[in-house]
């Protein structure tokens, strides 16, 4: 009894740090809508400018004042961001904010180690907190008790200051209906910029007390970003005591699970996440999201078939694509291969995402499971490849088919963190189920027959399935299904209405985008030779969702050229430099600024303004209407 | 190749390091190096330093088989499809006589598979699986390192005169864990059959909720904790246990704990008495040693990590294969590295022919504090050859060609 009463207790501390991060997710998220990728990179630099500040000060005062001292630093260096880099994007497409984060994410990754060197750094112990209080025969750290005290304080502020401030009630209206705030008068810009510091500020301060439990290391960053994201979807996006109650339902099932089942830690956020929003579609405390008033903007200029210049262009380019071979050595080849086998995989997130409007921050599964299908009968029953591939799609399927099932009842980020939570579950059977598929050591020998084996054959191999995916994708895009994908996307009610299907048309869609991802999954094997669990990871994924927001979320199929300038920038700066990360942040970064509706969707609201007459110029500016009010 | 490449290539090779100069193609005999030099710069900065020293020795007496011997690294940021990537860029870019290198298992055993599949030659340097040279070994792949099963048989030597009886561990929930504490288990049971297993914690590697694991442990009362875990999971297990007292009155037995790398940032909190596995780099007085702690600290400013021996000793045992091989042909090397000997910091070692591992060792020894600093205390180095099964079992294992 006494040591489940301390687990009891060990638990809740771990979920008073959980929760001051996702706390500040959460408020931010809920103001503003941004995705905050960075949120983990602002928790790692807490924890790293608190280090150097309590090395320096001197006694309790210099402790604790460093970490505060951190905390609001790290806020101010939050503040800069919004002003610098997010104003300039808050009108462009939905998520896009997302892209700009991962590019500051990936900067301070490599910025940590050029700072703080490569090496590990344990923190001091907190002045007055060194040791442990006996409770009740057992030891616990006395900083832990102060962790249980701090979770609830923090609580108790942010409800006043939710409650009995102005500022607090602009936050909650905002939270609410930002439109309609903005609509009474108030000043938007300066909301949204205070509240990304205090959310910023909260993620610091939860890095800067990791020092006392341990120490500060340049990849916590990511460490923590998705379990805090999945403690805010649990909780309900925006609701601060949500992101409490699932601070603490988590920790304390982590606590408690791992004295029955040692291994469920690498499973479980996610194992509760699916639960609670099969359960509850709108998280323990969300509330569902007022009607959308414009989802995607593109509907300011509907989407065209391919005219015959655009035909012949789209015939040249494969064209052009497929004399490769004879001029480009091995390498090349090979990196040929990769590169439209991710066009594909991201032209089929893009489907699911710009036509059917249903975000998936977990489209790596699929793709995985189009590898793990083709190794697994490769290797079980010595099928030739294009059987190894069939069955990799056919898997695919399977799995788009059972996820999407659930997937398609929810909507909005819930929905995309359901999928996250399928993806990451089926990355840790992958993982752990060693006996089929050899755990993390992987599945080897997964090479191409004797036709393919030559670099040259196998890049046609993926050209063909490339372009012909790709062109069966674009079809559908402008079939009468399509159009149902559309009207759903843009307004789910009317089309309910007209006696479209939502679930059933959506739940396909899923199945049609699994099944393309699967094909580049096992086209993705073959190229590597041997399959992974991280080709069902949550960095594949990520991938994925870059790829889309680069080429353009409103365009019918920027995402392959997003894929392809992603894709060959990271393998070229990986070849060539260490800090690749720095680099491709950098990079990222401009071009979210130069390019605020993707590449693709930027040049083409160019072309078409170009070729607009002036009187209708207007009407086609776009960013005007990305949040506007359409009726 | 133009210029530009080559100081490209020069500038990969590191920072610091001055740009190399346009050499005449036909004098160079070049090895890939592939490693997590993004995701691991810990290991990988001394590492490539060793690499560095030791490409600088060979090439300073002459180079091999009377040409420059030059090192090129790439990144492979921790992914097995990216190392793939690399190790095609170098071979049919670069056309090196070799690929090599490699941290995570996982990345090891993706090269050792590509390795096979377009017969290259593959030296492997770091990754621990046991599978590398046994179960998914193949003609192509040589492992430097000490494997698990080496270290884990060096230990359980150990462990197996400690008196305690009820035993539980804490490992990383990977293959590494894994397959660390399962051949712990068997050749710890095998010694001492009175050993009762009480139970066991997982923790996913690099996100250990250290206090739950650490109390559960505790609860479990054990006489002896068999620790795999390091990098920051160490530092939180080591923290949160100190304060809960999980350690007092326990013997602990820690895999590769006694590496710098691992060991120097947990400074005076290092836990004393644990039973580790690594490298005491002011504490090793053998000539060899001696000799190449010189140069490093001359040329570095550092002292040595054991990354720096393994990037020392990989590039030594290349420019042996090859000189002995007398062409870069990826039979005769193969035909030459089995049974090779080559110099290493920790004296001669040599790829066995039945397996393609080598019997480089490692140190053990017990944890101490010594101002304000983590050491081994009386480390003692074991040959790797010792700890290795028996022909008869490797045959067993590894598949035959």
């Amino acid at each position: 009894m006494d040591f489940y009463f301390s687990q009891f207790l060990t638990g809740l501390a771990g979920a008073a740090s959980l929760f001051l991060v996702a706390s500040g997710l959460s408020i931010i998220f809920g103001v503003t809508r941004i995705v905050n990728f960075a949120h983990g990179a602002f928790y790692m630099a807490g924890a790293y400018i608190a280090w150097s500040l309590t090395e320096r000060l001197e006694g309790a005062v210099g402790f604790w004042g460093g970490l505060v001292i951190a905390a609001i630093a790290v806020a101010a260096l939050g503040a800069l961001v919004e002003i610098v880099l997010l104003r300039r994007i808050y009108h462009a497409p939905e998520l896009f904010q997302l892209l700009a984060t991962f590019g500051v994410t990936l900067v301070f990754q490599d910025l940590a180690v050029m700072i703080w060197g490569p090496e590990d750094l344990v923190g001091r112990r907190a002045p007055g907190l060194r040791g442990a209080v006996d409770v009740f025969g057992q030891a616990i750290p006395a900083y832990d008790l102060f962790l249980i005290v701090l979770g609830p304080t923090v609580l108790g502020l942010l409800w006043l200051l939710f409650h009995k401030t102005r500022f607090g009630v602009l936050v909650r209206a905002a939270t609410q209906d930002r439109d309609m705030v903005a609509a009474l008068g108030v000043n938007q810009k300066w909301l949204f910029t205070a509240v990304f510091a205090l959310g910023v500020f909260l993620a610091a301060l939860g890095g800067a007390l990791q020092l006392p439990r341990g120490g500060v290391n340049h990849a916590m960053d990511l460490q923590i970003i998705v379990e805090v994201f999945v403690v805010v979807v649990v909780g309900g996006l925006g609701s601060v005591p949500g992101a409490f109650v699932a601070a603490l339902l988590v920790s304390e099932l982590n606590a408690f699970g791992i004295l029955v089942l040692p291994q469920v830690s690498l499973v479980l956020v996610f194992l509760v996440m699916a639960v609670v929003l099969v359960i509850r579609p709108f998280g323990l405390f969300g509330r569902p999201e007022g009607p959308a008033r414009a989802s995607v903007s593109a509907t300011v200029r509907p989407w065209q078939p391919l005219g015959t210049s655009g035909r012949v262009l789209a015939v040249a380019a494969i064209a052009a694509a497929a004399c490769l071979p004879l001029v480009a050595g091995n390498y090349i080849l090979a990196v040929g291969s990769e590169l439209l086998i991710f066009a594909l995989f991201a032209a089929s997130l893009q489907f699911i995402m710009s036509t059917g409007g249903l975000v998936s921050f977990g489209h790596a599964a699929y793709f995985g499971l189009g590898a793990y299908g083709a190794a697994l009968v490769t290797k079980a029953f010595g099928l030739p490849m294009l059987g190894g591939i069939a069955s990799g799609v056919a898997l695919a399927s399977i799995g788009a088919v059972v996820f999407g099932w659930f997937c398609v009842r929810l909507t909005g980020v819930y929905l995309a963190m359901l999928t996250l939570a399928f993806a990451q579950i089926a990355w840790s059977v992958a993982f752990q189920w060693t006996a089929v598929t050899g755990g993390d050591n992987g599945i080897l020998g997964v090479w191409p027959d004797g036709w393919a084996s030559r670099p040259g054959a196998f890049y046609w191999l993926c050209l063909t399935a490339a372009a012909l995916g790709i062109a069966a994708l674009r079809v559908v895009v402008f079939s009468p299904f399509g159009f149902a994908m559309r009207a759903l996307r843009d307004s789910p009610l009317r089309s309910e209405a007209i006696g479209i299907d939502r679930k059933r048309t959506q739940w396909t869609a899923f199945v049609i985008a699994g099944a393309a991802a699967g094909l580049a999954g096992a086209l993705f094997a073959y190229l590597k030779g041997s399959v992974f669990p991280d080709t069902l990871g949550i960095p594949t994924s990520v991938d994925g969702l870059v790829m889309v927001l680069l080429g353009g979320v409103e365009t019918v199929s920027g995402a392959v050229i997003g894929a392809i300038l992603f894709r060959a920038l990271t393998i070229f700066l990986m070849s060539y430099t260490d800090a690749s990360k720095l680099v491709l942040g950098l990079l990222i970064i401009v071009l979210v600024v130069a390019f605020p509706r993707g590449v693709v969707g930027t040049l083409s609201g160019l072309l078409a303004r170009l070729g607009a007459r002036p009187s209708a110029t207007p009407a086609m500016a776009g960013s005007g209407q990305a949040r506007g009010g359409t009726p | 190749m133009d210029t530009r490449r080559t100081i490209l290539t020069g500038m990969a090779l590191g920072a610091g390091m001055a740009a190399l100069p346009a050499l005449a193609q036909q004098g160079e005999i070049k090895i890939g190096e592939i490693n997590s030099y993004s995701g691991l710069p810990a290991f990988t900065e001394p590492y490539r330093k060793g690499l560095q020293l030791a490409a600088e020795e060979v090439n300073a007496k002459g180079g091999v088989l009377g040409k420059k011997l030059v090192v090129i690294t790439k990144d492979d940021a921790g992914k097995p499809a990216d190392a793939v990537t690399a190790a095609n860029e170098l071979v049919s870019r670069d056309e090196v006589a070799m690929i090599a290198g490699a941290f995570f298992s996982n990345v090891g055993l993706a090269l050792a598979d590509y390795a096979k599949q377009k017969k290259i030659f593959y030296l492997a340097g770091e990754p621990l699986t046991d599978a590398m040279v046994w179960s998914s070994g193949n003609r192509y792949t040589f492992r430097l390192r000490p494997s698990n099963y080496m270290q884990a048989a060096m230990l359980a030597e150990e462990a197996a005169k400690l008196p305690a009886k009820k035993w539980a561990t804490i490992a990383p929930n990977y293959e590494y864990g894994q397959s660390a504490v399962k051949v712990f288990k068997e050749l710890l049971s095998k010694k001492r059959p009175d050993i009762e297993w009480v139970g066991e914690q997982w923790p996913p590697q690099g996100k250990i909720d250290a206090g739950p694991v650490v109390q559960a442990i505790a609860a479990l009362k054990p006489d002896a904790i068999l620790n795999v875990t390091f990098g920051p999971d160490l530092i939180k297990l080591v923290r949160e246990g100190n304060t809960r007292g999980l350690f007092k009155g326990r013997s602990v037995v820690s895999f590769l704990t006694g590496e710098p790398e691992y060991m120097d940032p947990l400074k005076d909190e290092t836990p004393e008495g644990w039973l580790v596995t690594g490298y005491p780099w002011n504490n090793v007085k053998t000539p060899e040693h001696e000799a190449f702690l010189k140069a490093y600290q001359a040329k570095f400013n550092d002292y040595p990590r054991l990354g720096s021996i393994v990037g020392y000793s990989l590039v030594n045992a290349a420019a042996a294969i090859i000189q002995k091989a007398g062409s870069t042909d990826t039979e005769k090397m193969i035909e030459a590295a089995r049974g090779i000997s080559f110099d290493t910091p920790f004296g001669k070692a040599t790829f066995r022919a039945i397996d393609q591992q080598s019997t480089l060792g490692a140190f053990v020894g017990k944890t101490g504090v010594k101002d304000g600093k983590g050491v081994m205390v009386d480390p003692v180095y074991r040959d790797g050859a010792d700890y290795l099964p028996s022909d008869d079992e490797v045959k067993k294992m590894r598949p035959q060609d």
